[in-house]
């Protein structure tokens, strides 16, 4: 009989390990999938890990892609740190999207210094909202945040896409389901004169510090750990959890709002049924991936981005499916979960009971 | 105590008879653990028929050595002669195939089952045929030993007093030959204990070997012939309890570390800061006990002390006082003069409440963290600098801490959950006084603590109280409570009893009050007073 047994003191080192194991574990799953579709195996983990950072224009489009996914996944972190299962970053980047660019199409003719980051305000704002619903269900009603999440996820997207086919249309788009190009005025400024590296990766890696300094040096943070690691001991203590769950919700919403903005603002420059490749889901793989620390994060979400660019290279070069990177994902977060799972039980086999 | 006398040389006499062939003997019986020598060579004999105490401070080895008799735990070394024969107790079922039985402290009952549901899911279906009709033979052991259970009723209506002799029934209807009881009596009323004591008494005249662990040492005089004293894993003595006192029992338990000092002075409080005042709620949880009409005023310099059989309504009580559960009316609580019943724990904490709560790790610490953030965990004031945590003060304080209470860890970095629970109580209790209450709550202070941290909690809250501090203190230990408290009530299904001054009562009288004798006169009382 295999039994498991929760192990006395699991290992620091371990822990910390735990992703460059499950890693190492998904590329060599990666080998044995190419070498059964028939493609070269080193070639083809090459295409994905190594050419992404090959040359400056690749390493740029890596950053872009970079963006939006550290800032999901640092507000995720924080939720996941107070226990707030919100899956719902993709939704919340979403209404980003939408509200930043219902603004930014009010000022298309402006050229007011003030258009972005108004726009950029309203983004962060419509991501807040779309946290704050599902956030007030469950504090007023005890809904299941994961599922209500989930589900504003889908509201948003056709959302979404019912305003590039109405109100938000090109009326000379030639009634393509495209907004307007937005104009200059509200368009994020890039870094670099080579690449559409925007300043949106200053905001995400800024994120970044800032949610690690919430959790590490504010009497805040250290309430939503408390919260987190055990609920009863923040409320012997008095600590308000309703307040400490608006906070990580919101934070988390603003966070993937500003996500939102800064993609159409940003490499897209106008609003597009799909803007997001499902940023906001990959963000719950960065998270765990960098331990939902937000240090651990900005690490992460380089990893991610290149499996990101990766993808799209493999299936350029290699005639790989994309689908090939969602595969590659959820592999990841499976190895990943059983090697923290392994790091805090172990299994023993034995014929009987014994200690 | 002709029938105890009777009994010891009952017990003296099948001891010489039968001087070859033990009930039980362990020899040499050592278990290593990572980092901790649990029993170290250890020796015991048990006589069939003789109630055999095993005291220890908390860390002492006795869990291990149980666990080691009944399979749970395999020695490294050392042999067990079961009836004279050299035996393996490979797991509980080969335990319980010997002829061993064990209740354990904390009580492994399906509420939602009958008694004799309960008890048939651990018999085997030999046992099960030889038995024939389960109902019948629980009722006929039940007279045979008084233990008054009903086998088909269901197990959330019983009291745990109820429930524990349903674990003992179970070990009957299996003919036990030596009976294990953890810390038996700890959830008892004092009416309860000598009822548990009859039985067993009973089962020992008729040949069943007991062996007793418990904290409470006047009960160890009372009832056990013979008394194994561990300390650090090693036998450190044996004596014949009823040629003891419990303050020599006790010292041998210690060794020469602590003088039990058996009496503190008694204080009168100065005025009225805190009061309840006609507080009653319906319970949040289903099977929780609603409050009714709560009313007691809490005095500064003084110790309330409520006793109480586990789960009548101390969890609820406290929860409403501390805030945690804020449901209670503005005006039935005050503190200083001030309505309080509406304000959150956060906000009671602020006016000067403090609270050691009854499970230390998971509520009153969190286990992953370390002391330095467990301090920062109620105790902020000074250490938040516009909203930012100042470490490096934190961390200074929370090493103060540990050394003035004399805690024993690493450091101040050492996670709560490393402590032993004497030691994180001495913490947590520190951590509450170090901020200066008008008020604490403290709950079950000293259980499972050793006898040497126990004498330290209690100068702590002495001290704090003769600075001028109220002191609620709810125990399930009635000494304690006589030891500590200036005033005294008990707390009985949601009721509270009046309060007397302690030098006013007795033991008899808590004990009545604690089985809810009070409530019918209270009643009337208030019945009278509304009409």
């Amino acid at each position: 009989m295999i039994r498991i047994q929760a192990r006395t003191e699991p290992s620091t080192l371990m822990k910390f390990a735990s992703p460059i194991i499950a890693i190492a574990l998904t590329l060599l799953f990666g080998c044995l999938l190419f070498s059964a579709i028939g493609k070269d195996p080193i070639q083809a983990l090459h295409v994905l890990l190594i050419a992404p950072l090959s040359d400056s224009y690749n390493i740029g489009e890596m950053f872009v892609k970079m963006g939006p996914l550290l800032l999901c996944a640092v507000g995720l972190a924080i939720c996941y740190r107070a226990n707030m299962w919100n899956i719902g970053a993709e939704g919340q980047l979403l209404a980003g999207a939408l509200g930043g660019s219902a603004m930014a199409l009010y000022f298309i003719d402006s050229e007011s210094v003030m258009a972005l980051p108004i726009t950029l305000l309203a983004g962060i704002v419509s991501g807040m909202l779309w946290s704050a619903i599902p956030t007030f269900l469950k504090l007023r009603f005890n809904s299941n945040l994961i599922l209500t999440t989930i589900m504003f996820n889908y509201i948003a997207l056709y959302l979404l896409i019912w305003a590039v086919h109405g109100p938000l249309r090109d009326p000379q788009g030639f009634g393509f389901p495209e907004s307007a190009l937005f104009s200059d005025a509200t368009l994020l400024p890039t870094l670099f004169e080579f690449s559409r590296i925007h300043l949106g990766i200053v905001f995400a890696v800024l994120a970044g510090f800032i949610g690690w300094f919430i959790l590490s040096k504010t009497h805040l943070g250290f309430q939503i750990r408390v919260l987190g690691a055990d609920e009863p001991a923040a409320k012997y203590a008095g600590f308000n959890s309703k307040k400490l769950s608006w906070f990580v919700m919101l934070f988390a919403g603003a966070l993937a709002g500003l996500a939102g903005v800064s993609e159409t603002t940003g490499p897209i420059g106008q609003l597009v049924p799909n803007v997001s490749p499902g940023y906001g889901y990959s963000a719950i793989i960065v998270a765990y991936l960098g331990r939902l620390h937000p240090i651990g994060a900005i690490l992460a979400a380089v990893f991610m981005a290149i499996l990101y660019m990766g993808g799209d290279l493999a299936q350029i070069e290699m005639g790989i499916p994309v689908a090939v990177v969602s595969m590659f994902q959820g592999v990841l977060l499976f190895f990943l979960l059983a090697c923290d799972f392994f790091i805090n039980n172990r299994l023993t086999l034995s014929n009987q009971a014994t200690n | 105590m002709q029938a105890d006398e009777r009994l010891r040389q009952n017990g003296a006499s099948t001891l010489n008879k039968q001087q070859t062939a033990s009930r039980l003997e362990l020899i040499d019986i050592t278990k290593q653990y990572p980092g901790c020598l649990a029993n170290d060579s250890i020796n015991l004999c048990l006589q069939p028929g003789e109630i055999h105490a095993l005291l220890g401070e908390n860390g002492a080895g006795k869990s291990t050595l149980v666990k080691t008799i009944y399979g749970v735990v395999a020695p490294d070394k050392g042999d067990i002669l079961w009836d004279g024969k050299e035996v393996t107790i490979k797991s509980p079922s080969t335990a319980r195939d010997l002829g061993i039985g064990m209740v354990f402290q904390h009580f492994s009952l399906f509420e939602t089952l009958t008694v004799s549901q309960n008890i048939e899911l651990c018999l085997s279906q030999k046992h099960l045929d030889n038995i024939g009709d389960l109902a019948s033979k629980i009722r006929q052991l039940s007279e045979e030993y008084g233990l008054n259970v009903d086998p088909h009723k269901y197990v959330h209506s019983l009291s745990i007093g109820e429930r524990q002799r349903v674990e003992i029934m179970r070990c009957l209807v299996q003919s036990v030959k030596l009976l294990i009881l953890d810390e038996p009596t700890s959830v008892l009323t004092p009416q309860e204990v000598s009822g548990l004591f009859d039985v067993l008494r009973t089962l020992s005249k008729e040949g069943c070997s007991i062996l007793f662990i418990s904290h409470k040492l006047h009960e160890v005089t009372e009832i056990c012939h013979q008394a194994t004293i561990l300390r650090g894993g090693k036998v450190v003595d044996t004596c014949v309890p009823s040629e003891e006192t419990p303050a020599s029992i006790a010292k041998m338990m210690v060794g020469d570390l602590a003088e039990q000092e058996t009496q503190y002075t008694k204080k009168e409080g100065t005025h009225t800061l805190f009061s309840a005042n006609k507080l009653s709620l319906p319970s949040k949880q289903p099977f929780g006990t609603s409050l009714k009409n709560i009313q007691f005023e809490l005095k500064a310099g003084e110790i309330l002390g409520i006793a109480g059989v586990a789960g009548n309504g101390q969890d609820e009580l406290m929860a409403i006082i501390s805030g945690e559960d804020h449901r209670a009316n503005k005006t039935s609580l005050s503190l200083d003069q001030m309505y309080i019943g509406h304000l959150s724990a956060g906000d009671r904490r602020k006016l000067g409440m403090a609270y050691v709560p009854e499970e230390r790790l998971g509520r009153g610490a969190v286990p992953d963290m370390s002391l330095t953030e467990n301090t920062l965990l109620t105790h902020s004031t000074g250490f938040i600098k516009n909203g930012l945590v100042q470490w490096q003060e934190a961390k200074e304080y929370a090493s103060r801490l540990i050394k003035k209470y004399n805690v024993k860890c690493h450091g101040e970095f050492s996670e709560a959950k490393s402590l032993s629970g004497g030691n994180l109580q001495k913490f947590i209790m520190g951590r509450e006084i170090g901020q200066n209450p008008k008020l604490l709550i403290c709950a079950h202070p000293t259980w499972g603590v050793d006898v040497g941290a126990a004498l330290a909690i209690h100068q702590a809250l002495l001290d704090l109280r003769d600075q001028g501090a109220a002191i609620l203190l709810i125990s399930e230990d009635i000494d304690e409570l006589f030891l500590l408290a200036d005033r005294m009530s008990a707390i009985c299904d949601g009721h509270l009893s009046p309060q007397v001054k302690t030098q006013d009562t007795n033991i008899d009288q808590i004990g009545q009050w604690m089985a809810g004798t009070f409530i019918d006169t209270q009643r009337e009382l208030t019945q009278e007073t509304q009409s």
